[in-house]
């Protein structure tokens, strides 16, 4: 099969690529459930789960298997299509965005390159900021499809507020591309090599600390975190969104939230913290080692992040949700066009502008 | 108004400054706290390996004691079902036949004794009320069960086994500080057993 694989003019190696990828989202998605209950049970002071298997490692299959095993009802009065379309939406784009990131340098064997990264299309930026703004769509008609007011009202909160900061990210983002001249996510990948080049830190993180807080923020937003987490409130609308559903179709939506986290990461240490990218990258000669421990430093920033969402989660109480929508219209916006207005003036007298 | 204590403060409204309104700094700290929790020990008990201590004289599931020949200690007298608040023990009495001497220690008997475990509130009245030093709490546990009925103790659950080493130790809640405590009025009952006696038997028993 491989000799097959390598004989044969056609390059599989992206669709092998993208069948590794879907299992990692997945694989990585469902023991940051795990890990969310570690955290949360750590920073409380309690153990958390440790019965199923050392250490509770198998718990993500004892709840992927308790999820499987539920009744799955479909409401008499919902709209049957758009209640089964709505969890796959959700999940669909989540793993979509996995596509165009890098996640490590090109491994070259016996002369062939793999690429790690599915696809490196020249828009990458904007595939992303697409892709995350169909995933609204999921949580929408989700909510919408139940026939029910709390389902409807957690799927309003959710669409506005993914949509409100929506703007505040894609500025960020301008200003992003702005100082890195690309919309192609490899070669933002590329211009953070190192650590240090020229007297100066070479990873976005360090030239424009704002940006990376702004779109740290929408980020939150944009995957239904803590504090942003008004679409499923139990105090005030039950479970929100997904309140009529059930069984696996609850779990993609559960789900789709941490491969949506597991890519925001990803994204987050790829634009901001050099990506697959370590300091002294160059002093190692085998170019196969730079590349496997590039794949390593990527998972390993992305964990870290993944983490940071978690400790946020288990700090900052949820706002209220005129603040909220105060934060986003009122600040961040107005902040982050003052920073892109601040960054092209930097670059204009200092004569980096094109 | 005049306030009950001093401690009361004004409510202050001022205006934010600019560094609290960022509100930064404050999330920061929140979350070095939490941080910092990640390292402290942990206080969860794992609880079939590792049990808390329980005091010697905890009030957890009852016994039925025998006397050191191995005889039912209970005559069914019916005081523990008076003294019990929650109504949970009921009893059907019994007269000893000829031969069973061994079995029971009184002439009366109780064939029934069942206590609801769901009811019981482990006050320890019906340890009390005993004049016979027939029930005790122990510091075993009540186990859960799936069906409601099986809450209902019977005495094949009460009553210890026949066989010595088998015995429930209850020496901890027989002191004598416990038997001179019964000699108040309140417990002229018990006037009917004689307490150096009980000591005696308890002795022999363990």
């Amino acid at each position: 099969m491989t000799t097959l694989i390598m004989t044969s003019g056609f390059d599989w190696w992206p669709y092998i690529l993208v069948v590794i990828l879907f299992l990692i989202s997945l694989g990585v998605a469902a023991y940051a459930t795990y890990a969310e209950r570690k955290v949360a049970a750590f920073l409380q002071d309690r153990l958390g789960p440790n019965r199923a298997g050392p250490f509770g490692i198998l718990q993500p299959i004892a709840d992927g298997v308790k999820m499987f095993m539920k009744e799955e009802i479909i409401p008499n009065v919902s709209n049957k299509t758009l209640f089964i379309l709505g969890p796959a939406i959700a999940m669909l784009t989540a793993l979509l965005t996995g596509a165009v990131i890098p996640w490590g340098p090109d491994v070259v064997v016996d002369g062939k390159v793999y690429r790690l990264q599915v696809t490196d299309v020249n828009i990458g930026v904007l595939y992303l900021l697409g892709v995350v703004s169909i995933g609204v769509y999921g949580i929408m008609i989700g909510g919408w499809a139940s026939n029910n007011k709390y389902a409807l009202l957690g799927a309003l909160r959710a669409s506005s507020q993914m949509i409100s900061y929506e703007v505040a990210m894609g500025v960020s983002i301008v200003t992003l591309i702005m100082f890195t001249g690309t919309l192609s996510t490899a070669e933002i990948a590329q211009q953070q090599h190192g650590f240090w080049a020229d007297g100066y830190f070479t990873w976005n993180f360090f030239k424009n600390p704002l940006v990376f807080l702004i779109f740290f923020i929408c980020a939150l937003a944009e995957t239904n975190r803590t504090p942003f987490d008004l679409p499923e409130c139990e105090t005030e609308l039950v479970g929100g969104y997904h309140t009529e559903y059930s069984s696996m179709k609850l779990g993609f939506y559960l789900f789709a939230e941490y491969v949506n986290m597991f890519i925001s990461s990803a994204v987050i240490s790829l634009f901001f913290f050099g990506g697959y990218n370590f300091p002294f990258m160059d002093q190692i000669d085998n170019q196969l080692l730079v590349s496997l421990i590039g794949v390593g430093v990527m998972f390993a920033k992305t964990v870290f992040f993944i983490f940071v969402f978690m400790w946020i989660r288990w700090t900052i109480p949820r706002f209220r949700y005129d603040q909220l929508m105060n934060l986003g219209w009122k600040v961040l916006i107005p902040l982050s066009l003052v920073n892109l207005a601040i960054t092209g003036l930097v670059m204009y007298f200092t004569g980096n502008l094109e | 108004m005049q306030s009950l204590t001093n401690r009361s403060k004004q409510v202050s409204k001022k205006e934010m400054t600019f560094m609290e309104k960022l509100y930064l700094p404050a999330i920061l700290g929140g979350m070095r706290i939490t941080l910092s929790h990640l390292f402290k020990k942990k206080v969860t008990v794992s609880y079939p390996e590792q049990k808390r201590p329980i005091s010697e004289v905890y009030r957890g599931q009852h016994v039925l004691k025998r006397d050191e020949s191995g005889a039912e200690r209970c005559t069914a007298c019916g005081l523990c079902s008076v003294a019990c608040p929650a109504e949970a023990i009921t009893m059907t009495a019994a007269e000893r036949k000829k031969g069973e001497e061994g079995l029971y220690r009184e002439e009366k008997y109780a064939a029934v004794y069942e206590i609801n475990m769901l009811r019981c509130i482990f006050c320890g009245l019906c340890e009390e009320a005993c004049p016979k030093e027939a029930i005790f709490l122990t510091d075993r546990i009540v186990p859960t069960e799936f069906e409601r009925g099986d809450f209902v103790y019977g005495k094949d659950k009460l009553v210890e086994p026949m066989d010595k080493n088998l015995r429930v130790d209850v020496s901890v809640r027989q002191t004598k500080g416990v038997l001179e405590f019964k000699q108040h009025p309140q417990y002229a009952h018990n006037k009917l057993w004689d307490p150096n006696k009980a000591i005696k038997s308890k002795k022999s028993a363990h």
